[in-house]
């Protein structure tokens, strides 16, 4: 799941390219070529837009592809393992259009998708829609806490150890390559055996107090501040060598100071792109982690509906996590512009 | 990480022989700022030695130069002064007064107290020496905060202020901008407005001048001598000699960590004592010059010239790089050109590479097409036509050896002879073949240069496209690469394009020169002409804001 650390990069400015993602929801590192410039008149916000359709439009098809590149009848597959009744085929058949040909069949699809009707479980009688909605909450609170460890984990021991002695950095280098490398399942199970069984701090599973979200978070922000950590140091350490460096210290500031008003925000730039990237790790995480905890969650619902056979929930959630990425990966836009005033103009 | 260990200097701590005594005080006999005695400046993780026992003293109002080639120790003893010499290094000295105060006492508070406040650094390239992510003002307005110099509520008028006192025009909106947005010298200016906002005695100013175009040195040079007249001491470090005959008052010339000479300026350049300051004088290349090859015959050319621009143009967005270049090269002949930055130089270049295509007109390659092929015709015909970019350490992968760099051209040869030809190459640049198995980062300036002529020979061309070629290097090491060129070209016959900001270094390889001033060429002509009848006021302009030597006792040219 979780990927190696990512190669020393060359620059800090120039954002690295993050690992790979299902889709392609990326934009373009924002790196200017020489001689490849966009006219002015497309402006970003509508190439951004454009693109973000394009993402969405892709998702939604080939969840329909696969929908009808599967094996067997297309009914039969939209009813996965729940109830077979002739009532059950005539609304289905209604519902998606089978019985019109295939691009009015089609077009109906994207058209329902416009209007946010994300179809019908036909296993658990209720609307896709209200399915994932009850779980949203769960799972949101558990990435945006995961995020939340991660980064402020990352930020306090990249700024406490770069450029500093030699040995904490070595034991930080070391805690940071077990947090990566361990599977996410494997220290959410030690922090349970500890925390909960042996200690009996925190609760074993459950979602209803606030206890219950410490592990889960833990378990899953540990290896994403592994990642950003080493990320955030490197970018630190580089950006303490260059002559702004020296010029502020030349001001008489100390070096906490140069490295909360220079160098931290150079070495924002690399760390930013890997948020896209740690956005899937937290996603698809979750799967793990709720089962693990006992959590309700997007993870789950969508656990069940892919060992179910439940098609038109599986099929929704490719196109909600193709939403998530589009939505994050424009933030990211947003935040590169917001770090680097080279990026806002030409 | 910075803050430095450093010890008092044992009276036995070596044989100070070669001691140079500390200047005489200024007639006022007031305090000098800064007291050094056998300063002493190591690295222990490398083993370097960067300083062995300097002395130094910078009197009130005084103007100071440390001259000296890369790796003499210059900058090192510079930021030593403000407690900077960088991360492990140990500093000793039998005398270490900055400001009126021992700094061989000094922990960290009292040398944050020094820098900024005594003491004001300014760096080369005010493109990365000011923070690339914060606004002009944010940078200056932080010394104003660090040191308490007027309250908050002053502070935003106070940096206007500053920047109106070191000539940026329209300060309420470049207060507001970032580095990037501003020219080279208005960023110099604002770094210099940075460096000045607490008032301080002394500037310390490590190659102010070495990033920019010669008629903006000239205004940021007046610059430090009218900080100099307001009655604050400079302390300038420069390779270039000619800058330091414009503001110092004294000089100490520096060689591999010692002091090989000091005394008042005049004296320093015009009557040197020192072998070494001889060298580095005579190095200079000078735009008036007498040109340093007459003995060359003219190539008779019933042949046309091997490479030819006819009516080129560039454009990008609404800017034109290129407007209307014509030129002729011939085989044997140096075609310089001359520019400041964004003069259009290196769009040129590219252009007569075939690395970009024109808007409008046509480069033609031994009076065949050129620019208009495409590229897969192109391919062939590219051995023909090779460049020598500025600084190699960016134009070579870094992990390719030498080996592999120069006989890449060479893929048509068997393997086994390629090594050969690669021995035979390295050879003709005056480079010994053990270095086939160094890689880039271990060579020094002149060597990786040479290298890059060594590879840029592998195809046997017929031109070469030089761009600043020698920008990047020390000025002793620049008149050998200089040398080596010419004797390539007299040997071979190789045309060369040679393009470079450096009106001396120009002077001296020339034949002819294209004089350029946004994208277009102002004044061409033979170089002799150009040089010492410049036509166009533009060229007059350039020719007087290098900076000049003054005139020596001893004969310069050799």
């Amino acid at each position: 799941m979780t990927a190696a650390p990512p190669a020393r990069r060359p620059t800090t400015t120039a954002p690295a390219e993050p690992p790979a993602e299902p889709l392609a929801t990326r934009p373009p590192a924002p790196r200017r070529l020489p001689g490849l410039r966009v006219p002015a008149w497309l402006g970003t916000p509508v190439r951004r837009i454009v693109s973000a359709v394009a993402v969405l439009w892709a998702a939604a098809t080939t969840a329909y592809a696969a929908l009808l590149l599967a094996p067997g009848d297309t009914i039969d597959i939209l009813i996965g393992d729940g109830a077979d009744t002739p009532e059950i085929r005539a609304q289905i058949v209604a519902e998606w259009g089978l019985d019109r040909p295939e691009a009015v069949r089609y077009l109906s699809y994207l058209g329902r998708l416009l209007h946010g009707d994300l179809g019908r479980s036909y296993q658990l009688q209720r609307d896709v829609g209200e399915v994932l909605a009850g779980q949203v909450g769960p799972t949101v609170r558990l990435t945006l806490a995961a995020a939340a460890v991660g980064v402020v984990l990352a930020l306090v021991v990249a700024v406490a150890t770069a450029g500093r002695s030699v040995w904490p950095r070595r034991i930080v280098s070391a805690a940071e390559l077990v947090a990566v490398s361990v599977p996410q399942f494997v220290i959410g199970i030690v922090l349970l055996f500890v925390f909960s069984f042996s200690l009996g701090w925190f609760p074993v599973s459950g979602a209803a107090d606030p206890e219950a979200l410490v592990l889960p978070a833990l378990a899953l922000g540990l290896p994403v501040a592994g990642v950003l950590g080493q990320v955030l140091r490197e970018g630190l350490e580089r950006a303490l060598e260059q002559p702004f460096a020296v010029t502020a210290r030349s001001r008489g500031l100390g070096e906490r100071a140069v490295v909360a008003r220079h160098a931290l925000r150079h070495a924002l730039l690399p760390a930013v792109t890997l948020t896209g990237w740690f956005t899937g790790v937290l996603l698809g995480g979750a799967v793990i982690t709720e089962a693990l905890f006992g959590r309700p969650g997007l993870g789950r619902v969508t656990m069940q509906a892919v060992s179910a056979k439940d098609m038109p929930v599986v099929m929704a959630v490719v196109i909600l996590s193709a939403a998530v990425y589009v939505t994050i990966s424009a933030l990211l836009d947003l935040a590169y512009r917001l770090i680097d005033p080279r990026l806002r103009s030409a | 990480m910075t803050e430095l260990a450093i010890t008092r200097a044992g009276a036995a701590s070596g044989p100070a022989a070669a001691r140079v005594p500390a200047a005489v005080p200024g007639p006022a006999a007031a305090p000098p700022l800064v007291a050094v005695e056998d300063l002493r400046v190591s690295f222990p993780a490398s083993g370097v030695e960067a300083v062995r026992g300097l002395s130094l003293s910078i009197s009130p109002g005084e103007c100071v130069a440390l001259v000296g080639e890369s790796g003499s120790g210059k900058s090192v003893t510079a930021r030593a002064l403000i407690g900077l010499a960088g991360p492990g290094a140990k500093v000793r000295a039998s005398l270490f007064h900055v400001g009126g105060g021992d700094a061989l006492t000094f922990g960290p508070r009292e040398w944050r107290r020094v820098r900024g406040r005594f003491a004001g650094l300014v760096l080369q390239d005010a493109l990365v020496s000011l923070d690339p992510l914060r606004t002009v003002g944010a940078e200056i307005a932080e010394v104003l905060a660090e040191h308490d110099v007027v309250p908050r509520r002053a502070r935003p008028e106070r940096v206007r202020a500053l920047l109106e006192a070191v000539g940026v025009p329209d300060p309420e909106t470049r207060v507001r901008q970032h580095p990037h947005q501003l020219s080279g010298g208005l960023r110099q200016r604002a770094l210099i407005a940075s460096a000045i906002a607490a008032e301080p005695e002394l500037i310390i100013a490590d190659e102010p001048t070495t990033a920019l175009d010669v008629t903006v040195q000239a205004q940021i040079l007046r610059l430090l001598a009218d900080r100099k007249a307001a009655g604050t001491a400079l302390l300038v470090i420069s390779h270039d000699l000619a800058v330091v005959a414009a503001v110092a008052d004294r000089v100490l010339v520096m060689k591999e960590g010692l002091v090989v000479e000091e005394g008042p300026a005049r004296e320093v350049l015009t009557a040197p004592r020192h072998d070494y300051t001889r060298a580095l004088l005579a190095a200079v290349p000078s735009a008036s010059a007498v040109p340093r090859r007459p003995d060359r015959s003219p190539v008779a050319a019933p042949r046309g010239p091997v490479l030819a621009a006819m009516g080129l143009s560039v454009a990008y967005g609404s800017r034109r790089a290129v407007n209307d270049v014509s030129f002729r090269l011939h085989a044997g002949e140096t075609l310089g050109v001359v520019g400041e930055s964004g003069s259009g130089k290196t769009t040129l270049a590219r252009l007569a590479l075939g690395l970009l295509a024109p808007d409008a007109g046509e480069v033609i390659l031994r009076g065949g097409p050129w620019s208009g092929l495409p590229e897969r015709r192109r391919r062939p015909l590219r051995p023909a036509v090779q460049v020598i970019a500025q600084n190699p350490l960016d134009s070579f992968d870094p992990r390719h050896t030498v080996g592999r760099l120069v006989a890449d051209p060479l893929s048509a040869l068997p393997r086994r002879r390629r090594r050969e030809r690669a021995v035979e190459l390295l050879g003709r640049v005056g480079l010994p073949p053990e270095l086939l198995g160094r890689r880039p980062r271990e060579l020094s300036g002149g060597q990786r240069q040479r290298v890059a002529i060594a590879r840029a020979l592998a195809s046997r061309p017929e031109v070469l496209i030089c761009d600043e070629p020698v920008s990047a290097l020390d000025v002793s090491i620049q008149a050998q690469v200089l040398d080596l060129l010419a004797e390539i070209q007299a040997e071979d016959g190789t045309a060369l394009l040679f393009i470079s900001h450096d009106l001396g270094v120009v002077r001296r390889l020339s034949d002819r020169v294209l004089v350029m001033k946004d994208g277009s060429v102002v004044e061409e002509g033979d170089a002799g002409e150009v040089f010492h009848h410049p036509r166009h006021p533009y060229t007059r302009e350039l020719l007087a804001a290098v900076p000049r030597l003054p005139e020596r006792a001893a004969g310069g040219d050799r």
